[in-house]
């Protein structure tokens, strides 16, 4: 039991930074419609700015943190603001392939600032752990699960309660509806990316700081951060509810097989956990289309 | 009625002739000339940018097909050039000294290749079938790194993490007239392996776009571009989706397979790994036909010349260590931890800035381009 309590522990941590860059999906796609390849590549970024203030300047962790957090939401509200808003009105596809373009930009850039580093993050809890009973789990595993629970909470409450929130609501609805409202659709459009770059940052940061099973700090973050697409898919691509308990599901299944394949079918490998969740998804999708907690699609002819 | 008339439109007969005009006829001949005597004239370097370029505009023909006659979005092409590069190691003989594998002609797995391949993208297209654009988008995403997961477990048919050779035996002897794509014998001069490559894989390329081009201009190309842009209104008028949209995802992987083995070719030896067969290299092929127009065939071609071969072209042209003239800013570099992109690195970067600077402002691509070109010397000089 000592085996699956430590697991629990990893893959709750690793289903948190799913359900945060999960939440940076649906932000975007209920504001804008637009499925967001590059977020991958903002929690990359995210990650390595952060390393950039921590390690290279000498900036305290939560300063760089913060650091990280401003700067990739403007990136990120830059690049709706510059590229996208243009192509408001193109087919859906064209958009998606700009975001994919910019994912494909990210990795290149960082190899070519940063190379690959050799330490990574030092987060506050470092390699220290705690034991609860014989299960010993690493401090930065809980305060992941913490922060993204402190996030989740502030982004839901910024949704129920802030006028932004509600402006945000309403232009998921209807963009035009909002507009004739007197809302900013532009704004929102623009702050919707932004919150979609804290949240990013927040995940990054998590990962490189040693939660989960992570590699440490390394461009492979992305292709992580792409296991979040199931996360959405499971939990419905308009759902933030979903998009949380989607990437739990998924952290939870994708190091549960890791840790479990190589003692019962040891022929398929650890690397089997990679696919898990794609795996997972398939299913979903021939059964539910749109999800667990997504709306129905509704095909107006 | 003859002569000059006969370019006219004057019904729909006309309208769907393949080459319409003196022009058009013109310029096939041209390019057949030229496919026949470009690999004749060229060095090594050029013919192995151009043999990459052939290889990469049939998979993009195939991907286009798909995407931009059907309005299936598609990133799973590395899965499928993977497929065709492993089953040319396996059936090729690139493993026959362990003793595992065959060793067919070039033209007897490109036959297995077209078959297995559209298999596969009929399993891929039944899930296609419930789901659209955004979620087709994301399941061929999972189905890249699945590919993958299978390549490195499957080690007979791979070679697993070590990979496999991909060796050509592309020999056709027909009694009175013979050749070897290995090292083909034009007009009594001997040619390299390169442009043996470049003559079989651009001659695919004729196939290939006659083909796609045939199957668009006919009665399954109109319903399928009805699938694409109202697959409900599509069905109501009584084209089956089922038909239609698993068909696209059957040919067009038959295709990407097919291309998928001529890039086996063309590397020699591939292992499967996230650098050559991840997500980039779908992405590269999206590029192509981005670049070159989306739903249109000689886009995919012109598109595949002009940045299929980008890599390749990067690697053997561009020097090793070049600085920015005058201000002395490293550009490119090719040792790890100098300031600089690597060629790599460099040749991503232009991918990515490519589409989207086209999709901004060229969606048509170069076919959009090159259509403006001919509108202009049409209505010469009343152009505006």
């Amino acid at each position: 039991m000592t085996k699956f309590f430590s697991l629990l522990a990893d893959g709750l941590a690793l289903g948190a930074v799913y359900a945060l860059v999960a939440l940076g999906f649906v932000v975007i796609f209920r504001a804008t419609g637009v499925i967001n390849f590059a977020q991958g590549g903002l929690v990359v970024f995210g990650a390595f700015l952060v390393y950039q203030a921590e390690q290279t300047w000498g900036l305290p962790f939560w300063v760089s943190a913060l650091f990280a957090a401003v700067c990739v939401a403007a990136i990120g509200a830059a690049f709706e603001g510059l590229v996208l808003r243009r192509m408001i009105g193109q087919p859906i596809f064209a958009i998606i392939l700009i975001t994919i373009g910019l994912f494909l930009l990210v990795e290149p850039i960082t190899t070519t600032i940063w190379h690959n580093p050799p330490g990574g993050i030092e987060t506050p809890w470092g390699l220290s752990r705690v034991t609860i009973g014989d299960v010993k789990i690493l401090q930065v595993n809980i305060a992941t699960v913490v922060l993204g629970a402190i996030v989740m909470g502030g982004f839901f409450l910024l949704f129920q309660y802030t006028k932004v929130g509600v402006g945000m609501r309403a232009t998921a609805v209807d963009q035009e509806a909002a507009l004739a409202q007197g809302i900013n659709v532009r704004r929102i459009f623009a702050l919707s990316w932004a919150i979609a770059g804290v949240v990013a940052v927040v995940a990054g940061m998590m990962l490189a700081g040693g939660a989960g099973p992570a590699p440490g700090l390394s461009v492979s973050l992305a292709v992580i951060a792409l296991r979040a697409f199931p996360a959405i898919i499971l939990g419905g691509l308009d759902s933030p509810g979903g998009a949380v308990v989607g990437g739990l599901i998924i952290g939870v299944a994708e190091v549960m097989t890791k840790g479990y394949v190589p003692d019962f079918i040891p022929a398929l490998g650890p690397e089997f956990g990679d696919i898990v969740p794609y795996l997972i998804m398939l299913v979903i999708l021939l059964v539910r289309p749109f999800g667990l907690f997504g709306t129905p699609e509704v095909r107006r002819v | 009625m003859a002569g000059a008339s006969r370019a006219m439109i004057r019904n729909y007969a006309d309208d769907l002739r393949l080459f319409p005009t003196a022009a058009k006829r013109v310029s096939l001949v041209v390019l057949i000339a030229l496919y026949l005597v470009i690999p004749y004239l060229i060095n090594d370097e050029w013919a192995s940018v151009l043999a990459l370029a052939g290889v990469v505009a049939i998979g993009a023909i195939g991907l286009n097909l798909l995407t931009g006659y059907t309005g299936q979005p598609s990133l799973g092409m590395a899965a499928f050039i993977g497929l065709g590069a492993f089953i040319a190691g396996y059936y090729g003989g690139g493993r026959i000294a362990d003793g595992i594998g065959y060793e067919f002609n070039v033209f007897v797995y490109l036959f297995i290749a077209l078959v297995a391949g559209g298999v596969v993208g009929f399993v891929i297209g039944l899930p296609a079938l419930r789901l659209r654009g955004n979620y087709l988008v994301i399941v061929t995403l999972g189905l890249v790194f699945v590919a993958l997961y299978v390549w490195q477990k499957w080690t007979t048919f791979t070679g697993g993490n070590e990979g496999s050779p991909m060796p050509i035996k592309a020999d056709i002897s027909l009694g009175f007239w013979s050749i070897d794509f290995l090292k083909p014998t034009v007009l009594g001069k001997d040619l390299g392996p390169k442009q043996g490559l470049m003559y079989l894989a651009w001659g695919f390329v004729i196939v290939a776009a006659l083909l796609v081009k045939n199957i668009v201009r006919t009665r399954p190309g109109r319903a399928l571009q009805a699938v694409r842009d109202r697959d409900v209104a599509a069905e109501i008028v009584g084209v089956s989706l089922f038909r239609y949209k698993v068909g696209a995802f059957v040919i067009s992987s038959a295709i990407a397979t097919f291309a998928g083995v001529l890039y086996g070719l063309y590397l020699g030896y591939l292992t499967p790994d996230q650098t050559s067969l991840g997500l980039v290299l779908s992405i590269e092929f999206l590029a192509v036909i981005v670049v070159g127009g989306i739903g249109t065939i000689y886009g995919s071609i012109l598109g595949a010349i002009l940045i299929g071969a980008l890599p390749k072209i990067i690697e053997q042209f561009v020097p090793d260590n070049w600085n920015l003239p005058v201000l002395g800013w490293p550009i490119v570099t090719n040792s790890a931890g100098a300031t600089g992109f690597t060629k790599g690195a460099l040749s991503t970067i232009i991918y990515a800035l490519l589409i989207i600077v086209f999709l901004v402002f060229e969606p048509r691509g170069l076919a959009g381009i090159w259509r403006r070109i001919q509108a202009y010397f049409k209505t010469w000089p009343f152009s505006y």
